[in-house]
Parts: structure tokens; C-alpha cells; sequence
């Protein structure tokens, strides 16, 4: 299952990545960061596919994606 | 090596050259077209680019490039092309980035004429640009002194980090004078540590700039610049005196007025009258010291100038109410001629004033 | 676990002082992988613009300038003749760029000079509150448009990446944009491509980048993209205007 680590204290809200995500599967926490932003989180880590589109998408860097290495043969 | 006769315009050219200038960037402007003409064929010889650019503010942004590089670089103009570059060279003072710019003062303001003036003299010392910076101001009186100073000119940019301007005019930029160039020298110009060249595993990035966003940063900036410009003003204050020793009345006179007003001081001699000069080689910082000092022995002042008046304020400051200080001046284009100088020290002498 | 996203090394680890949902971090991003995808890190120069990414000389953790407003191309072409070795880009924008700076930006790819621009195009003049950019669309309101911009009154907006392609110095131009995920990709391929250029001497490179201002467009940041989209897209066509046949 891949990993999905949000900086939260630098998410801005912009919603780009709960936009872009294929799955679905990011949301706006209830909770406010620092900033007074809705942080952006995963919901559903099982559905993650670790494709990394919320991460391309983010301008400000918040997101962090680690995915377990295929084994070859 | 013998002497040669060389024009202003290309001792300059010369002068860069020989204190390891291998970059300049321009735009063609009468009266000094003959220094790009002269770097266009000589920076090749020697390793250098000769870049014409598309115009003032893009020549002096090239400078402030090139500069932040680490090279000796040089720009030139005259007066309408240096207003262009203002904003530029305040920037060059606000990332104290050394470099060389000449300007050939011809006649203003706005496109005014291309004969040779001296009214860009505020525009030079007072800083140009916007915010609180001074240039060091270098003015040349023949084209050995052209040469040298050259020379200096680099020296002191690199020295205090601080763009240098060196002023001449027409008259000097077009007149034909021997030179003796000397031995090559071997150049020891100073590292460049703070250079922006690429990090090369630099532990610290450099940064070349001139934005403190924060007041306080701002004010400490300032203030460090203002501290710069205290120790030049105390220590490279330059100039030559002529006949100075007794003098009732001195002259102050620079460039091709202080030429003029050598031939005054000779004709003065020659009538037995008390007479000097004082010409100042460093416009800033101005010779303010040495002034305060004959103002003490000396009855009264007499600024000659190719103005309306400028520099005579700088001889108020020094000569600071002691004694009466006179001016002189001719304008547009207009060169003070040695006899009406003459007559105007002798109405002074003689007990009038204006 | 492997990282499949993080943070590239040559983007300092600090906040971006953007607003939220502005491309300006996703541009800067590409632009940091670039430079370490190809290892010239040590060689890289920045030099910023003036302009709401006046201070991608922060961000950028490589050696770099601030020029004045619009001169970046005068500054990048002083430190690239000094140091014909080094990487040297431009971070501009549109005002920067296409209004003070046009001649600058002009001359500096006519002579071919060898180094990136990359040219943000979002419409307006963000900084200063939202007035018209050369590049702000007809019928664009901002705060020196009220009523929508009007050809009558302000002309047509600029095409930069037209109008350079047709300067023989000019080797590589490309207009790309921020919309979605497969254009981010897309824009990542064509900086690497107009650096690539550079580094093979090949000649002057530029990347129009069409990106979001949310904050003075009036719209959220998914909308913003959608306007791109709608919007600029239809005017600013995307592609390459001027390709070299191979990167030598």
C-alpha cells in the first residue's frame, strides 16, 4: 500500500489535489491548520494507487509519495 | 615603449583594456562613438567581447550581469543614454556590483546638442538614481590622465564594490594628445568571493541583489553603504592644485574648464596677479578637504564651470561661508574661453561682484 | 518504500510565499526538477524577475540575480557571455516580459543567446492588484479593465511565443500550461527540452507557461485551471512554435 504524507502546516486548501485525484480519495480535514487553511488529507488510503497526481498538482509542495518497490522475476 | 598620440575616446578604449576590462556592453551615442569603435576591434585581440546592445537600459542591465559575474565590465554614453541607464546603475549601487561607465557630457537637457558640457555634474554626484548611493566620479583633464585613470577606475570599483563613473566631454573624448601607455602591467585584481558564478559545491548560494524587503534589513543596508561611502569620502579625495601657494583667488575648474583655467593662471602670472587653481579629479568624493584649507589663506573662489552652476555648490560647502565664492560658466555646448575667464578674475580682484 | 514524489534538491525547503491554488509553486517545481534531472545544479543561475516571483531567488537554491523590472534577459545575457559554461535561466512574468521588458526579451533571442526563459502568462499583473497585462484576454475584467478589456481602448493581447519563433537566434519556443495533470507533464518535457537546447549551444530557448492567478481572477483555484482551459487555451494555443530538428 502506497504512502501518502501530507505537510500539513504548508497546505494552503487550494483543493487541487482533492480535485485531480482519480480515485476520489483526498478530502479537506474539519480541522484548521496554522495558516487557517482546510489541510487536505487521504480518506481512503486502501484505494491509493501511490499515481502521485495529487503531489504533481500541488503548488506548494505539501505532499510526499512513497510506494513499495515492484519485485522483478 | 615610446609615447604615442592617441585620441581621448580610444585611450579610454586603451586604458580599459590594459586594467583587464575584457566586457563591454553599449549603445552608439555622439560623442563618444569612437571608444565602441575602438573595443569593437580590440576586445577580440584579446580575449574580450565588444556586445552592441539594443539600447542604454539593456547595456547597463548587461553590466549588472556580467558584474555580478565577477568581470571587469565596462559601459560609456553620453548624457541622454546615462539618464536610461539610471535606474540600472542604482541597482549596480544597491547590489554593490563594481563596474566603469563612462560619460562623454555633451550639451542638455533633453536632446540639448553633441558639443562638449559639464552639466551632468549633479547627475554623477548626487547618485543619478533613485535611493541614497553615491558613484565614485572620476574626471579626466588630458589623455595620459584619461589613460591612468582608467586604471583607478577599476581599482576602486573592485576596492569598495561600488560602480565608478568616469566624466569627460567632447573635447577630451575627440582631442588628440601623446600618451604614454607603460609597461603592461601584471593585473592583481582582487577574488570575488560574493560572485553569483554557479555554486560549484559553494557551501552558501551567492545572491546578487538589491531588494531588502523588510524596513529593518533596508535601513541596515543603507546604513552599512552609508558607512562605504563615508570611508571613500575620506580617502580618495583627489586633485591637482596649480599656482595655488599665495593665491588670493582660486579657481576650482575640472575637465576641459580646468584646461581653460590653467591658461588663466599662466596669463594671471604674467600680470603679476595672485591666482591658482584648484581641479578637482575626483568629482566624488569632492575635494573638500583641501578647499576648506585654502579657504583659509585665500580671499575668494571662483568655480568655472561648463553649467549653469553645480559644482560651485560643492565649493559653497567646502569653502562653508568663509570666504566668497564666485562662479563662472558657459553653457550648451559653449566652452569658457581663456580671456573671458581672465576678465572675470581681474572684475573680482578688482572688488566686483555679481 | 520508494519515494515516488518529493521534493527536488535544488528547491530550498522553505514556503512559498504564493497564494493558495497559484501554479507559480507547480512551475517552480518543474523548473528545480529539471535542474536536477540533469545535473547542473552547480552550474545553474536563476534570475528573477520583478513581479509576484521576485523572490524565486529564495526559492531556487542555486546561485542567482534579482534584476529590475523587465532587464532579466539584459542580465542573463551579461552573465552568459562572462560564463558560457554555466546554466543560466529567467523566471518572468508577464508584465515583466511582454510590456517593459519587450525589448529586452526581443533582442536577447535574436542574438541567439544561450540561455532558458521560462515566461509566466496568467493574464494580468498580479502583484500590483490585478490591472491589465498585455497578455490580459479582450473582455478580461481587472482593475484598470472594469469593464472588460476593449480592443478599441488597450489593442489586442500579445502573442510572445508567436511572435519570438520567427527570430532566427530564437531555437527553442514552447507554450505549455498548468491546466491539468497530463499538461503539468507535458510542461515539465518542454523545460527540460528548451534546457537541453542551452546546454547544446544550440541557441536561445523560451517556455510560455499559461498559469492561474485564483486570487485576481476572482475564481477558486479549480476554476481558475478551467479558465485556462476555456479560456486562454482557444487564444494562446499550445505546442512547440520553433523546435530544433534534434537536440544536438
Amino acid at each position: 500500500m502506497p504512502r501518502v504524507t501530507f505537510r500539513e502546516e504548508r497546505c494552503k486548501g487550494c483543493e487541487l489535489c482533492k480535485n485531480f485525484c482519480p480515485k476520489g480519495i483526498v478530502e479537506m480535514a474539519g480541522h484548521i491548520n496554522a495558516m487557517g487553511f482546510h489541510p487536505a488529507t487521504v480518506t481512503d488510503i486502501e484505494k491509493c494507487t501511490g499515481c502521485a497526481t495529487c503531489a504533481r498538482m500541488c503548488p506548494d509542495m505539501v505532499i510526499e509519495v512513497e510506494k513499495e518497490e515492484k519485485k522483478v522475476g | 615603449m615610446g609615447k604615442m598620440l592617441m585620441k581621448g575616446n580610444e585611450a579610454i578604449g586603451e586604458g580599459a583594456v590594459r586594467a583587464g576590462c575584457r566586457y563591454f556592453f553599449g549603445y552608439p551615442i555622439t560623442p563618444q562613438s569612437e571608444l565602441p569603435h575602438y573595443l569593437a576591434k580590440r576586445m577580440p585581440e584579446v580575449g574580450g567581447l565588444y556586445l552592441q546592445a539594443e539600447s542604454e537600459v539593456a547595456s547597463i542591465n548587461m553590466v549588472f550581469g556580467a558584474a555580478g559575474a565577477g568581470a571587469r565590465v565596462m559601459t560609456s554614453s553620453s548624457g541622454p543614454g546615462i539618464s536610461l541607464m539610471q535606474e540600472g546603475i542604482s541597482y549596480l549601487a544597491g547590489a554593490e556590483l563594481p563596474c566603469v561607465i563612462v560619460n562623454m557630457v555633451r550639451g542638455g537637457p533633453g536632446l540639448g546638442n553633441i558639443a562638449p558640457a559639464q552639466s551632468d555634474y549633479f547627475q554623477a554626484t548626487r547618485g543619478g538614481g533613485h535611493g541614497d548611493y553615491h558613484l565614485i566620479v572620476l574626471a579626466p583633464a588630458s589623455v595620459q590622465e584619461i589613460v591612468d585613470l582608467m586604471q583607478d577606475s577599476f581599482d576602486l570599483a573592485d576596492k569598495y564594490r561600488n560602480p565608478v563613473m568616469l566624466m569627460g566631454d567632447g573635447v577630451l573624448g575627440q582631442m588628440m594628445e601623446p600618451v604614454d601607455l607603460g609597461e603592461e602591467k601584471i593585473l592583481s585584481i582582487p577574488e570575488k568571493s560574493w560572485a553569483a558564478t554557479g555554486r560549484m559545491k559553494r557551501e552558501k548560494k551567492n545572491l546578487i541583489n538589491s531588494l531588502y524587503i523588510v524596513p529593518e534589513n533596508c535601513e541596515v543596508h543603507n546604513i552599512k553603504l552609508g558607512e562605504k561611502y563615508k570611508l571613500i569620502a575620506s580617502g580618495e579625495q583627489r586633485w591637482e592644485e596649480y599656482r595655488t601657494e599665495g593665491a588670493e583667488l582660486i579657481m576650482v575648474a575640472y575637465g576641459t574648464a580646468a584646461r581653460v583655467c590653467k591658461a588663466v593662471a599662466d596669463l594671471c602670472k604674467a600680470e603679476g596677479m595672485p591666482v591658482g587653481l584648484i581641479r578637482p579629479i575626483t568629482l566624488w568624493p569632492f575635494p573638500g578637504r583641501r578647499i576648506s584649507e585654502l579657504a583659509e589663506t585665500a580671499k575668494s573662489f571662483l568655480s568655472v564651470e561648463m553649467s549653469m552652476g553645480q559644482m560651485v555648490d560643492d565649493v559653497r560647502l567646502s569653502v562653508n561661508g568663509k570666504k566668497p565664492v564666485h562662479f563662472y560658466g558657459r553653457v550648451g555646448g559653449m566652452i569658457p574661453a581663456a580671456r573671458d575667464v581672465f576678465n572675470e578674475v581681474q572684475f573680482i580682484l578688482s572688488g566686483g561682484a555679481r | 518504500m520508494k519515494k515516488i514524489f518529493s521534493r527536488p534538491e535544488s528547491l530550498k525547503d522553505m514556503p512559498f510565499h504564493y497564494c493558495p491554488g497559484c501554479t507559480h509553486g507547480i512551475v517552480h517545481r518543474l523548473v528545480a526538477e529539471v535542474i536536477d534531472e540533469l545535473d547542473v545544479f552547480d552550474r545553474a543561475i536563476a534570475v528573477a524577475p520583478v513581479g509576484c516571483s521576485v523572490f524565486c531567488y529564495e526559492y531556487f537554491d542555486c546561485d542567482a540575480y534579482q534584476a529590475s523590472h523587465g532587464r532579466a534577459p539584459a542580465v542573463a545575457t551579461g552573465i552568459k557571455r562572462v560564463l558560457p559554461g554555466s546554466v543560466v535561466f529567467t523566471y518572468q512574468g508577464d508584465g515583466d516580459l511582454a510590456a517593459i521588458g519587450t525589448a529586452e526579451i526581443i533582442h536577447a533571442a535574436a542574438r541567439g543567446e544561450k540561455f532558458t526563459v521560462i515566461f509566466i502568462n496568467n493574464a494580468i499583473y498580479a502583484m500590483t492588484g490585478g490591472q491589465m497585462a498585455p497578455t490580459t484576454l479582450l473582455g478580461q475584467k481587472t482593475t484598470t479593465t472594469p469593464f472588460g478589456r476593449d480592443s478599441e481602448i488597450n489593442g489586442s493581447p500579445v502573442k510572445m511565443s508567436e511572435m519570438l519563433s520567427v527570430l532566427d537566434g530564437a531555437a527553442y519556443i514552447s507554450r505549455v500550461s498548468m491546466h491539468n495533470p497530463a499538461n503539468v507533464a507535458k510542461a515539465k518535457k518542454a523545460i527540460k527540452k528548451a534546457f537541453e537546447v542551452q546546454m547544446a549551444g544550440q541557441g536561445f530557448s523560451m517556455v510560455e507557461v499559461l498559469s492561474s492567478c485564483p486570487t485576481n481572477w476572482g475564481l477558486s483555484p479549480v476554476k481558475a485551471l478551467k479558465w485556462i482551459e476555456e479560456k486562454m487555451i482557444p487564444y494562446y494555443p499550445l505546442g512547440e512554435f520553433k523546435a530544433p530538428s534534434e537536440v544536438v
